[in-house]
């Protein structure tokens, strides 16, 4: 502590810069994520075997839309978030290291970018 | 800092094989695997979502993979992931509160969690089968 400004300890910023923010985001995502993939599964289980006009149909309403746009960016910076922490214990090489957390991050965003387009294009009149 | 440069051989510490697998250790590894399956496996949510969007003919392409036996093994897959690794974050959360960290409690939530995730997959295959009759 001794070598700290005071600004870093009024901060709370340790040498990892972002502080419990990681933590925090993760912790918030996974609370939040206890609830949609629960309205997930329920979707899913409804829309077993159902026909194209259906789930078009149902895929549409406001009120199963927005848990959906709500549950692909909660997943998904969670996700990220994991896959960050898995790829910081296992690569060891600074360079593979940047590497694999831009993958993962450029493949999050895509990931995201599809769902929630195909979403809003279900939504606003396919 | 960037990068340690190792010059000589000195020995690692013991890993992961050379411990008796605990219940504890085998929860810890099934919820990274886990965790890295379910972050793959959102491409089937993505597939199924766009194809839904781009028109009947790609839906019922997709719908089509997902009924083949594989398909329907790699959902039920899914499922179990998902399950493993919802009960285990609940777990962890349990955790984080500073509550059930007594060995015996450690241990009783890691079965449970084992438990329960194995009954809950088959729970929601069993609704979803009785929903329709078909996936």
């Amino acid at each position: 502590m001794a070598h700290r400004t005071p600004l870093a300890r009024v901060r709370g910023l340790g040498s990892a810069k972002t502080g419990a923010e990681h933590f925090w985001r993760q912790r918030l995502t996974a609370v939040a994520n206890i609830f949609l993939l629960s309205f997930l599964i329920w979707l899913l289980v409804t829309l077993a075997g159902a026909d194209y006009a259906t789930v078009k149909a149902t895929l549409a309403k406001p009120q199963i839309a927005i848990p959906l746009l709500l549950l692909v960016v909660s997943g998904l910076v969670h996700m990220r978030l994991g896959m960050q922490v898995i790829i910081e214990d296992y690569v060891h090489s600074e360079g593979r290291k940047v590497v694999a957390l831009m993958l993962s991050s450029f493949f999050a965003v895509a990931v995201g970018l599809v769902c929630v387009f195909a979403v809003l294009k279900l939504s606003f009149g396919a | 800092m960037a990068e340690a440069r190792q010059t000589v051989e000195r020995p690692l510490s013991p890993h992961l094989f050379i411990y008796k697998p605990l219940i504890n250790m085998v929860m810890s590894i099934l919820h990274r695997l886990t965790g890295a399956a379910l972050y793959f496996g959102t491409l089937l949510l993505a597939a199924w979502l766009l194809a839904a969007s781009m028109g009947e003919g790609q839906f019922n392409y997709v719908n089509g993979l997902f009924a083949h036996p594989v398909g329907k093994l790699v959902l039920f897959g899914y499922t179990w992931a998902l399950a493993q690794h919802m009960l285990g974050g609940i777990r962890h959360l349990i955790w984080d509160t500073g509550r059930g960290l007594q060995i015996w409690q450690v241990n009783t939530l890691s079965w449970l969690t084992l438990l329960c995730s194995i009954a809950l997959t088959f729970a929601i295959w069993a609704v979803g089968l009785m929903f329709r009759g078909g996936f």
